[in-house]
């Protein structure tokens, strides 16, 4: 009998222990739950998902949930990255309750989220009440969607970003700048560059936070099927049903189209890091 | 390899509530918060002046499936006060009380009941009197999402026995209904902020304790009760649940607090919180003239739950043949 060795040894102490609390831990939390739903799955068989699946309304559903859910992360991947630069280069008065301000949406419950938004966005809201007088209904759209999962994104893009830009030297760019580069050169081929894989990372935390979004969302999506109707919304539906099988479906098919996703990003990262070749 | 179940164990145990003999757990729906907090302090007043030791009452509140959700996966609840019998029968099959629980208490286990009214903008604008208002052209319809909301089944119901009762073929009925609704909202108290604080829509369906409720708190300036010509007779269901009582005294206690209800002190509170009770002896006469007179279908007039839920809101069912896409 050969002994497999599953964790390499190291010459650090606690290596049993450690690896025990993580893998225990890793396994309550993460690994039973999914393997619960991918057994749930596997036990109502594939044709059985494939029918709940394939239905105008969950296409609808998982359309709306993914497609927001990329329009909103790239809206962050954009301005998320510019708060951070924002906040680590320049000095000025308030920035350290800006920079706490962007942790808010990491606390604050999403139920309170999305009603405050509601309150904020409705037609007879202070901002919502402006955007009606030009035509525009954002509270109850899918902009009110997007808006929400703007909201609860947005730290995920500037705090992976951050720490990237506090390390990067001013030097670099002075360096850049003294070669005879132009400013939008030096951003595009020097800072940038170094930036990618991070808001990348970012990127992908904000989407993934995106597509499960309930709590904030059912506020100020109107929730009608085919329009506004986010997929997490149809799993809670079919709860309501009793109906396990149905609402383990469309969450694995999340859970497969998710999968996907990330791993796309992965491998575009991945790519990026190799053509600038080092981080 | 047996760190985990311990871990579990322990985890488990610091969540789930300690349950002593003379504690009781009533699981109920959204709008019953304010009812049961005066029920529970005179309950426990007269259950500690006939000589028992004090009983500690909790409730909590929730959308009426979720917590029937909760109960058939392990939430130890005593007693059960939810929207919907149907919510009940999913607890019965999962064998914590008899099939029959509902025979258990008068009125079919319905200590008070309620109906279904619309709540409409001051002065009522539209000119909306009856459910046939609510299909005409620029009229706006807020209700919960019967898929997520017991109260919101009455609601439906209550539209769909209107249509019966005028020769109207219900199912084109609640599909114009529907297709005036610009928000749905998971549950009823969420309804009534959209309509209320939101300012969205022109009539609201209304549980007519909520519609009650809302007008006291947000003002009469503000809003009025229209009362249709058909509606339903909501009946909220009461029942004990067997599987969690641990013991005789639990029992008593638990039947105790059941047959309390039907009091004439608990109808009287029941009355105040603008639900249609039965015995109105100890009711302020003020509570009781509140309600007009209406004619009320039961469910049983529809078909049962049994027939209904299934039919109406099951997976694929009429209500979802509204929003089957192209």
């Amino acid at each position: 009998m050969t002994r497999r060795i599953w964790i390499a040894r190291s010459p650090m102490p606690g290596r049993g222990l450690s690896a025990g609390i993580t893998l225990s831990m890793l396994s309550a939390v993460v690994l039973l739950p999914i393997g619960a739903l991918i057994w749930q799955g596997a036990q109502f068989g594939p044709s059985g998902l494939w029918d709940v699946i394939n239905r105008p309304r969950v296409w609808a559903a998982l359309w709306l949930s993914f497609r927001l859910a990329f329009l909103a992360a790239a809206f962050n991947l954009v301005f998320g990255t510019l708060l951070a630069w924002v906040l680590v280069r320049y000095r000025f008065a308030g920035r350290r309750l800006v920079d706490a301000a962007v942790d808010l949406p990491f606390a604050l419950p999403t139920a309170v989220a999305g009603i405050a938004l509601t309150t904020l966005y409705a037609p007879n809201g202070r901002l919502g009440g402006l955007a009606a007088q030009i035509g525009w209904k954002i509270a109850y759209t899918q902009w009110g969607i997007f808006l929400a999962l703007v909201f609860v994104g947005l730290p995920f893009v500037t705090r992976t970003v951050q720490p990237v830009i506090e390390e990067i030297d001013t030097e670099v760019e002075e360096a850049s700048a003294t070669l005879g580069a132009s400013r939008i050169h030096t951003i595009r081929r020097v800072i940038l560059p170094m930036l990618t894989p991070a808001a990348l990372t970012g990127f992908a935390l904000s989407m993934a936070r995106g597509v499960g979004e309930y709590g904030s969302v059912i506020f100020i999506a109107g929730n009608i099927p085919l329009k506004t109707e986010i997929a997490p919304l149809l799993i809670v539906i079919q709860l309501e049903e009793y109906n396990y099988d149905a609402a383990g479906a469309i969450g694995l098919a999340m859970l497969a189209i998710s999968f996907v996703t990330l791993l796309a990003i992965n491998l575009v990262q991945i790519w990026s890091r190799r053509r600038i070749g080092h981080v | 390899m047996t760190i985990r179940p311990t871990f579990l164990t322990l985890a488990l145990l610091a969540v789930a509530p300690q349950v002593h003999a003379q504690d009781l757990l009533n699981v109920s729906y959204d709008p019953t918060r304010e009812l049961y907090r005066e029920v529970n302090e005179a309950f426990a007043q007269s259950w500690s002046d006939q000589g028992h030791d004090a009983a500690r009452l909790e409730t909590s509140h929730g959308g009426s499936g979720a917590q029937a959700r909760a109960v058939i996966e392990g939430l130890d609840a005593q007693v059960v006060t939810l929207a919907l019998a149907s919510d009940i029968d999913k607890i019965a099959e999962a064998g914590k009380l008899p099939a029959d629980w509902q025979a258990r208490l008068p009125h079919n286990s319905s200590p008070y009941t309620s109906t279904i009214v619309f709540l409409v903008r001051a002065g009522n604008p539209k000119g909306i009197t009856d459910w046939g208002d609510l299909t005409k052209d620029g009229v706006e319809v807020i209700t919960p999402n019967p898929k997520t909301s017991g109260g919101a089944r009455w609601n439906y119901l209550a539209a769909w026995a209107w249509a019966e009762a005028n020769d109207r073929d219900p199912k084109a009925f609640v599909h114009d209904l529907f297709a005036n609704v610009p928000v749905l909202d998971t549950g009823a108290r969420g309804a009534t902020t959209t309509f209320a604080q939101r300012g969205i829509g022109d009539v609201l369906l209304a549980w007519e304790n909520e519609a009650w409720l809302a007008q006291q708190e947000l003002g009469s300036d503000q809003f009025q009760i229209v009362t249709p010509s058909v509606s339903v007779l909501a009946e909220p269901p009461v029942a004990m649940v067997d599987a969690n009582i641990k013991d005789d005294a639990q029992r008593e206690l638990a039947t105790a607090y059941l047959e309390y209800l039907y009091t004439p002190q608990a109808q009287a509170m029941a009355f105040a919180h603008y639900y249609r009770a039965w015995d109105d002896s100890q009711a302020d006469p003020e509570d009781v003239a509140r309600f007009p007179k209406m004619n009320l279908v039961t469910i049983e007039d529809l078909g049962g739950w049994a027939k209904l839920q299934p039919e109406h809101f099951g997976d694929g069912g009429i209500f979802d043949q509204i929003y089957a896409g192209p």
